[in-house]
């Protein structure tokens, strides 16, 4: 590790309850590179940043900056260091004004003269359709987007940690992402990229390395690194059957499902398009472009079973049992429900069924719903949710949050449905993760959805996405 | 017992022995001799068979139909602060309709007196309820100002309408004989004592084993996925949740009027609307729970005047006590929320 | 001046008295409700505030009463920030409770001191100072510019209050932790700081609100005295929308409805009172059913 290194932090270890997110990891950031920190969903990578942005603290382990020993409290002793962040969840207010966010980012030290009309010395490119009076929530996704980097610059952040940034943007989107950040490390600031993605490894990173299960399991160069590589250091093997989830391939490489009848009528229409039962499809979009109100619009029709995005929020309620969420949404069911009476025996017994079929981890049906991990709960999710007996399954982004071992496991699941017959439609905000699990991709933008071509690869899809391509 | 309930019994004992604590020590701050202020308190509500059955227990029927009327509309996750003035609108219909009633058999004056009662209260949450529906979190405002909207007509009425034939004083004639409770002889206590154990235990069925009752819990706990993932129109349970917990405090103000007061006048409620919040909550709106509350406050408002007798302590101290117990109780839910995430509390529904 | 002038006259200046208490309460509600905060604690932070006026004015004259007043808006607004903000306990029923604690602890202390019924308090009061030749202006002048000096007061708030939400960084940083407390820390605003300290300024404005209510209107302190004027408050904020403009405008909007009884009740019309003393309420009601521009309503208003 370089005395110069403008960010290092060494021997980071850090648990929260009886969890160890981090094992002595090491990561150091040198001036104008840009660095990669790659690793699956919970690997650590984003604590690993939030510590080093002083959203928490380390249990053991240093932090220098430029050489010096520091420690870091707060983001607003990160930001006083020239660190910056932008996260996945935007912080920026709706209600208020590209400049008064800036202004309100830059904090006490700016010239609150007026500060609607704050004055911000950076690249033009940077500013580039982004109007200083507008409210934010008239933004679209990338500009939101952008407003973070300018709200992070604004503070004089040399070294800049991005967060999945590309998780929201679409494929071109990414790109120019990828050139601002370049440019910016150009000019001598420094650039974190958290990813789970290769692709972009490869594209921009000059270093990389690799977190699993809270260790670093890789720490070098790009130039010398293959995606096979990279992927053991990510998945502690050479990559075998979830080759694609994890190298994110572009082939569709999904098997068809196999339905003994086809009916002649559709199970839904998406748009216009005709979805048949047993189908798996996957919906492909940019935020923002109708596809989420599209999906709930058929959600909440007859047959059709309904997984949602935000599970805690809207799929289960946290402070009920298993069982009673199991009731939810199956409050008539015949099995449990006589007229108006409930007969919680009966729910209680299928529920443990499920549990056991389902192969979740929990103390029992009578679990507080909040207390099973992500994982769990969102195979509580699918099961009542298949437990409807649907025609057809919505789901939008099934896999959030969760581990690889758990995403394979719903996504096997979701291939099972299709499998019975159900028509299945799958909307991800990961377009890899689309590919991967559909026969057929729809693609949603202003509101409109076509379909893609057969064997259509990213940059098609991604085309199509934001609308440069219609077929 | 569960660790639920368990956890649920020791905050209520937390809360109350607090709740005293805190007065004990107001009183002694202010010059009271707070050990006979204390035994006052005792002797006024279980001092004597007298305290207890007209005291006590007299004062718990409408805290207890009040409270229960508050924790239907908690559990759905909706705050009834206006119960004040649906009790005092309750009061208002039994009474007309306990005047017009004398020449009715016995059991149908009463039915008519209760019904008019808690159509009356539904009413006078039917405003806030379209509010709430619209405005969110600031209906609830609306039932607060119904309150003294209430108090008014009641004023209005005793002065006007339904003062006394007399016109001397501002009350209303006593209601006919027909439409009055049957009580203990020699004491207060009323068949209302009855109607309130019998609701208590209406709502726990309903609560425990109904679809209702399950509607109700979920959209209190988790509205979002009430809505989305339950399928269960989350506004039109709160609105129903609300509409009823408005029946129930109307009808207490009728139990009120047909078992213990015969007419109307003003103050009628020492602030029963609010007290049975302390009472809901205190039982962690548990409807056993609540007759258990109900009564315990029933001994706070009785042993408060005998307090105010004997030891000359303003008997509206002890609402310092209320409030102090029902802050207690938030904070133990929370403690327990950071603890162990689970939600006894409702969050506020849409 | 001619007869219908003096009548005008006079329901102006009724109109803006009645209106400063509603004011000054719901100028500190806009501002913690701004940083996302409904404190239905208000109504019983101004009647503490009315009954430590009426005591430190018998005691040492009416500012004296008026800073005893404050000391009681933060001291009850300070127990509601401590379990609704400190605690994070639900808003609605933390300052319904303290509303109630309130008005049982005034009530206790006020028996105690004076007994259960008699004479009211005579107190020394704040008595109308006259603006040098802006009170002689025709029929508005002697109205609106000769008024007790907290109506000034309150007036010069609302610019001020202005000034503060909208041209400075701390104000800023208040209107965002109301719309996203999550939002406001990111960019290092001490969120729950601001929370307790816009709170805490609401506490004392109602103090002052109950002062103004005694002293420099009603002239005794009585039970239950402000018979829900801080709920009448809120639905002021909402009325306004949030804004301290509005504010000023709904308050006199108010003011005028309760004057009206006093000018209506001139005319001779014959209405029983009650419908006079429920005008504010139902004017509070048709307030929060229409007036209400919901997409005003700070986002994280209440949690």
């Amino acid at each position: 590790m370089s005395a110069t290194a403008a960010l290092e932090l060494r021997g980071i270890s850090k648990a929260f309850g009886s969890v160890q997110a981090l094992h002595g990891a090491d990561f150091s950031l040198a001036p104008g590179e840009v660095h990669a920190l790659l690793g699956e969903n919970g690997a650590g990578k984003s604590t690993l940043m939030h510590i080093a942005y002083g959203m928490t603290g380390p249990d053991r382990g240093t932090i220098r900056v430029r050489g010096a020993l520091v420690s870091i409290r707060s983001p607003r002793v990160a930001r006083a260091l020239g660190i910056g962040m932008v996260h996945q969840h935007f912080t920026s207010i709706g209600a208020l004004t590209v400049g008064e966010n800036v202004a309100l980012a830059i904090g006490r030290r700016s010239d609150g003269q007026s500060v609607r009309r704050t004055e911000i010395a950076l690249p033009a490119r940077l500013m580039e359709g982004l109007p200083i009076g507008a409210r934010v929530d008239t933004l679209s996704v990338a500009q939101r987007q952008r407003l973070e980097i300018v709200k992070a610059l604004a503070t004089g952040a040399t070294s800049l940690l991005l967060d999945e940034p590309s998780a929201v943007l679409a494929p071109s989107e990414v790109e120019e992402l990828l050139a601002l950040v370049r440019e910016f490390t150009a000019t001598g600031g420094s650039a974190v990229l958290i990813t789970h993605k290769l692709p972009e490894v490869f594209k921009v990173a000059d270093r990389v390395t690799v977190l699993r299960a809270g260790r670093v399991t890789l720490h070098a160069p790009v130039a010398g690194q293959t995606p096979v590589s990279l992927a053991e250091a990510m998945i502690g093997e050479a990559p075998v059957g979830h080759t694609a989830e994890v190298l994110g391939t572009t082939a569709p490489r999904a098997t068809p499902a196999v339905v003994d009848a086809a009916p002649a009528r559709p199970a839904v229409r998406v748009g216009g398009i005709d979805v048949m039962a047993g189908e798996l499809v996957g919906i492909a979009a940019v935020l923002g472009n109708g596809q989420r109100e599209l999906l709930r619009s058929i959600a909440v029709g007859r047959g059709t079973a309904f997984v949602p995005e935000d599970r805690t929020i809207e799929g289960l309620i946290g402070g009920m049992t298993v069982t009673e969420n199991m009731v939810l949404g199956l409050d008539t069911d015949p099995r449990w429900s006589r007229g108006a009476r409930l007969d919680w025996n009966a729910a209680r017994t299928r529920t443990a069924e499920l549990i056991e079929r389902f192969g979740i981890r929990a103390p029992g049906p009578d679990a507080p719903a909040a207390t099973l991990s992500g994982g769990n709960q969102q195979k509580v999710v699918l099961a009542r949710a298949l437990e409807q007996g649907p025609q057809v399954l919505v789901a939008e982004n099934p896999t959030r949050g969760l581990d690889i071992k758990a995403t394979v496991e719903i996504h096997d699941r979701l291939r099972a449905a299709a499998a019975q017959g159900v028509a299945v439609l799958v909307y991800s905000i990961d377009l890899d993760e689309v590919l991967e699990l559909s026969q057929r991709v729809l693609v949603v933008h202003a509101g409109t959805v076509r379909e893609a071509p057969k064997g259509a690869d990213r940059r098609v899809v991604g085309e199509m996405m934001l609308g440069v391509r219609e077929r | 017992m569960s660790g639920q309930s368990l956890r649920a019994t020791i905050t209520a004992f937390v809360a109350l022995g607090t709740g005293f604590l805190v007065l004990a020590l107001g009183l002694a701050v202010a010059g009271y001799d707070p050990f006979l202020s204390m035994g006052a308190l005792w002797r006024g509500a279980f001092g004597s068979w007298y305290a207890l059955g007209s005291g006590t227990l007299v004062r718990a029927v409408p805290l207890i139909i009040l409270g229960l009327g508050v924790a239907l509309a908690f559990r759905a996750g909706a705050f009834n602060i206006g119960a004040e003035g649906q009790f005092y609108a309750g009061a208002i219909a039994a009474t007309w309709v306990g005047l017009q009633v004398g020449t009715w058999p016995e059991p149908l004056a009463i039915g008519a007196v209760w019904a008019a009662a808690a159509a009356a209260g539904l009413a006078w949450v039917a405003l806030p309820v379209l509010l709430k529906v619209k405005w969110g979190v600031l209906g609830v405002i609306s039932t607060l100002l119904l309150n003294f909207v209430a108090e008014a007509v009641v004023s209005f009425a005793v002065t006007g309408p339904l003062q006394e034939t007399q016109g001397v004083y501002p009350q209303s004639d006593p209601i006919a004989d027909s439409a009055r409770l049957p009580a203990l002889a020699g004491s207060r206590l009323h068949l209302g004592l009855l109607l309130a154990v019998g609701l208590a235990f209406l709502l726990w069925w309903v609560f425990a084993r109904r679809r209702a009752g399950f509607r109700l819990k979920a959209v209190g706990a988790g509205p979002l996925a009430a809505e989305i993932s339950g399928r269960i129109p989350v506004k039109r349970v709160v609105a129903f949740a609300l509409l009823f917990s408005g029946a129930l405090a109307g009808l207490g103000g009728g139990v009120e009027i047909s078992g213990v007061t015969y007419a109307l006048f003003q103050n009628l409620s020492p602030g029963y609307g609010f007290t049975a919040i302390a009472v809901a909550l205190l039982a962690r709106l548990h409807p056993l729970g609540i007759v258990v509350t109900g009564l315990l406050f029933g001994a706070l408002e009785s042993g408060a005047l005998g307090m105010q007798r004997e030891a000359g302590v303003p008997a509206v101290a002890v609402q310092v006590a209320e409030a102090v117990i029902i802050l207690v109780v938030l904070l133990a839910d929370v403690l327990v929320r950071r603890a162990a995430s689970r939600t006894p509390m409702p969050q506020e529904a849409a | 001046m001619s007869g219908e002038a003096v009548v005008l006259t006079g329901f102006l200046a009724a109109a803006i008295r009645i209106s400063t208490p509603l004011l000054l309460a719901a100028t500190g509600e806009m501002l913690n409700e701004r940083a996302g905060v409904i404190n239905l604690g208000v109504e019983g932070a101004m009647l503490a505030g009315a009954l430590a006026s009426a005591l430190g004015a018998m005691e040492a004259g009416p500012w004296v009463g008026v800073l005893l007043a404050v000391a009681a808006g933060v001291l009850v607004s300070g127990v509601f920030a401590a379990v609704a903000i400190g605690a994070r306990a639900n808003q609605i029923i933390t300052g319904t409770a303290v509303t109630l604690g309130a008005v049982g602890l005034t009530g206790a202390v006020y028996r105690t001191a004076f007994g259960a019924s008699g004479p009211g308090l005579s107190l020394p009061t704040f008595a109308s100072v006259p603006i040098p030749l802006l009170s002689a202006i025709p029929v508005v002048g002697p109205a609106v510019f000769n008024q007790p000096l907290l109506t000034y007061l309150a007036w010069l708030l609302i610019p001020a209050v202005g000034w503060f939400l909208f041209r400075s960084w701390w104000g800023l940083a208040l209107r965002a932790t109301g719309e996203s407390i999550e939002a406001a820390r990111a960019s290092g605003v001490p969120a729950r700081r601001v929370q307790v300290l816009a709170t805490l300024a609401g506490g004392a404005l109602a103090g002052v609100a109950g002062a103004s209510l005694v002293l420099a209107q009603v002239g005794t302190f009585a039970e239950k005295m402000t018979a829900g004027r801080g709920f009448i408050a809120i639905a002021i904020v909402v009325l306004g929308r949030w804004h301290p403009g509005g504010v000023l405008l709904a308050a006199l909007l108010f003011g005028g409805a309760s004057a009206l009884q006093f000018a209506l009740q001139a005319a001779g019309l014959a209405a029983p009172y009650q419908l006079f003393l429920v005008l504010p309420y139902l004017l509070a009601l048709a307030a929060l059913a229409g007036g209400a521009g919901r997409s005003r309503q700070p986002a994280g208003l209440g949690k």
